[in-house]
């Protein structure tokens, strides 16, 4: 049932799912962008940044975005213990066993997973806010309004960190460790103990992003099962360690799994994002802005 | 007392002492089930598992069954299908149960139905959909008033027609309860001339409706069939909320599983308003058989106590009524013998709480009990509302009927 209209509401709700799989997504695009830390737990410690948000929300009937925001600090010192737990165990040892820190990572997914399920349920969980539940109406277009929160949260998230990045001397430093390690250690700074900061900014970044994704939808313990696809596609669709990358590289996602959701149905939208990355490597081996 | 009284008063003592200790040491009778008690369908499967309780507890008064008390032995499923083969294994070889009830709804129920058939097992169903249609096990025994395969989609296509309607969307999510019900509902929709206009699956996990409703509505159906299961029917209902419709829709609902538990009704309030939905016992008149008033008391003082569904009607009689088969059943064969237990039920009508119940040879009930109803005034955070006639108006069968469709959809909801 295509129509003009139809097509511009899929891509109009598309931008907006795509900022939000950018919010979830850059963290991933820092620690295993810029750092090359295999992070597959990164979808795990999204859904515990959501459930502690729902814990603050439910409990002190605290705003969902000030919730994530006040777990961010949590967060940043979870990253940090995990990165030098990682670095101590598997990537000092040399670059092999980095490569089986994998398994390490797939291992502190699951006890996140199972430690939710003990603490909380296998039931879904949800917040209440002033914005969910209502729409925005412009014209014969009406947008969910938790949606176009989500959207400029993540905008800004994207912004802010882009800047820091680029703008600050520990962004700068970060990069330098991501481009040289070597040579940064030559020039005496200590590249551990930058990539362990870096680790944490990659963590702390999902308290914000877990904020948005119960914003969005209700969430569940194995809600992480279903973004490891989607964010590790979005991280090397838009080129390793490139930040701008990955909100355009998450926008083309979006707006592609809102099109073929709308027009082809919705059981065709989870296998977009592999079918993406292939395609985009293919033509694009070093993604959309890789290094 | 000579010596042969006192031997005769010891022996007396001695056989009375045996009899009492053999009576004592009797094993109980273990039905063996499990349940969904966390997950998305535990807001059917707690009230469910308190109307077994109850009926276990009434039953164990009596003096329990042959005799012997019952026992239940209950593992929590999850409310997935992929607990269930390993759990009923268990509770056949390990636990050693000798009866068997089935999880509550399809999706559990579903991957055990092999299991079943292959060691001869009768297993009563709890509120399935067609599970046995491929199986065909001789020993399925499904406690819940769909009947007939077609009725459900039967009796909702045919109230939109009524009211005008000519086309239908046809929303479902991509598991076994859903796609068997929106399989019979394109047949009954083909049958009754309906143009099927949006005919979409959504895998399970999906909590995001907008895109897909977006995409529905521009479909311009006069009629709206959803077969979902509880979290993803208060998402649909929330991106209806948010995104409207269409006026063209006249009636919107059909298969939602959820909206009969009372905490989701709760929480969903005015939501729920113009929604026309299955259901299968309402607190109406003619839906009272004997027993059911005395189990209501019982259910709402140990439902507030046990933090579960304190209105029940949904599915918390229906798991009395299975208690109540397997007691007419054992009681006539003076046995547990499963075959025999399987011939009464195949040949018997049994009285239960929630009407007689007569089975057809696919396991079903021979006629449809499923009611349709409108969802009207519904204010939000009050469960007490829904105990109160008037609130969810019965518009199928007829025999039952206590009024007419409000139609369109955007209007009943207001």
């Amino acid at each position: 049932m295509f129509s003009i209209e139809l097509l511009r509401d899929a891509v109009v709700l598309g931008i907006l799912l795509g900022c939000f799989y950018a919010a979830v997504s850059i963290g991933l695009s820092i620690s295993f962008g810029l750092l090359d830390v295999p992070q597959v737990a990164h979808p795990a410690f999204l859904v515990l940044a959501s459930y502690g948000v729902f814990l603050l929300n439910d409990s002190y009937d605290i705003d969902p975005l000030v919730a994530g925001l006040m777990i961010t600090p949590l967060l940043f010192v979870l990253g940090v213990i995990t990165y030098r737990v990682y670095h101590e165990t598997f990537e000092k040892r040399g670059s092999d066993a980095a490569v089986r820190g994998i398994a390490f990572f797939f291992g502190v997914a699951f006890i996140i997973e199972v430690l939710i399920i003990m603490q909380f349920g296998v039931d879904q969980r949800s917040v209440t806010a002033s914005y969910i539940g209502k729409a925005w109406r412009i014209g014969d277009l009406r947008i969910p309004v938790r949606q176009l929160v989500a959207f400029g949260v993540a905008l800004a998230l994207t912004v802010v960190l882009a800047l820091y990045l680029s703008k600050t001397f520990l962004g700068r430093a970060i990069r330098a460790v991501a481009q040289d390690e070597e040579g940064l250690r030559l020039m005496g700074a200590n590249p551990v103990r930058i990539k362990q900061f870096a680790f944490g900014i990659a963590t702390s970044v999902l308290g914000l992003a877990g904020a948005l994704l119960i914003i969005v939808a209700p969430v569940e313990p194995t809600l992480g099962r279903v973004y490891i696809g989607r964010t590790f596609c979005v991280v090397v669709m838009a080129g390793l360690g490139s930040i701008s990358g990955t909100l355009i590289a998450s926008i083309i996602l979006g707006v592609a799994e809102s099109i073929v959701l709308t027009m082809f149905g919705a059981s065709w939208a989870p296998a977009i994002s592999f079918a993406l990355l292939l395609g985009v490597l293919a033509v694009r081996p070093q993604g959309l802005l890789g290094r | 007392m000579n010596r042969r009284e006192l031997i005769g008063l010891a022996t007396a003592a001695v056989t009375l002492g045996w009899t009492t200790v053999a009576s004592a040491e009797e094993p109980p009778i273990k039905i063996g089930m499990s349940m969904a008690q966390t997950g998305g369908l535990a807001g059917g499967g707690k009230p469910s598992l308190l109307g077994i309780e109850i009926w276990r507890d009434d039953i164990n008064a009596k003096g329990g069954l042959l005799g012997r008390k019952i026992e239940l032995v209950v593992y929590d499923d999850k409310s997935s299908a992929a607990e269930t083969p390993a759990i009923y294994s268990k509770l056949i070889d390990v636990d050693k149960v000798d009866l068997l009830f089935a999880p509550y709804a399809t999706v559990p129920t579903a991957p055990i139905m092999p299991l079943v058939k292959q060691r001869g097992l009768l297993l009563m169903g709890n509120f399935s959909f067609q599970v046995n249609s491929k199986v065909r096990h001789d020993m399925w025994f499904n406690c819940a008033p769909w009947g007939p395969a077609d009725s459900w989609a039967t009796g909702f296509l045919g109230i939109g027609q009524k009211a005008g309607g000519k086309s239908v969307a046809l929303l479902s999510a991509d598991q076994e309860f859903a796609q068997n019900l929106i399989t019979t509902a394109r047949d009954v929709a083909k049958k009754a001339g309906l143009n099927i206009v949006f005919d979409q699956s959504y895998p399970p996990s999906t909590a995001e409706f907008s895109g897909i409703i977006r995409a529905l509505s521009a479909a311009k159906p006069d009629i709206v069939y959803v077969a979902s299961y509880p979290p993803d029917s208060a998402a649909i209902l929330r991106a209806v909320n948010e995104l409207g419709i269409g006026d063209n829709v006249k009636l919107f609902g059909g298969a939602m599983v959820g909206l009969q538990f009372g905490t989701v009704m709760e929480s969903m309030g005015s939501l729920l308003n113009g929604v026309v939905n299955y259901n299968t016992w309402l607190p109406e008149p003619s839906m009272k058989f004997p027993g059911t008033k005395e189990f209501f008391e019982k259910y709402t003082k140990r439902a507030v106590e046990a933090k579960v569904d304190p209105l029940g009607f949904y599915i918390a009689p229906y798991g009395y009524a299975m208690g109540q088969m397997i007691e007419q059943a054992v009681n006539a064969n003076k046995s547990l013998d499963q075959k025999a237990i399987a011939k009464y039920l195949h040949e018997h009508t049994m009285q239960t709480i929630v009407g007689p119940i007569a089975f057809a040879e696919d396991g079903e009930w021979k006629e449809s009990a499923t009611v349709e109803a409108q969802f009207r005034g519904i204010k939000d955070k009050n469960m007490d509302q829904f105990r109160q006639a008037g609130k969810q108006v019965i518009l199928f069968p007829d025999n039952l009927k206590t009024g007419d469709l409000i139609t369109p959809f955007e209007a009943a909801r207001k």
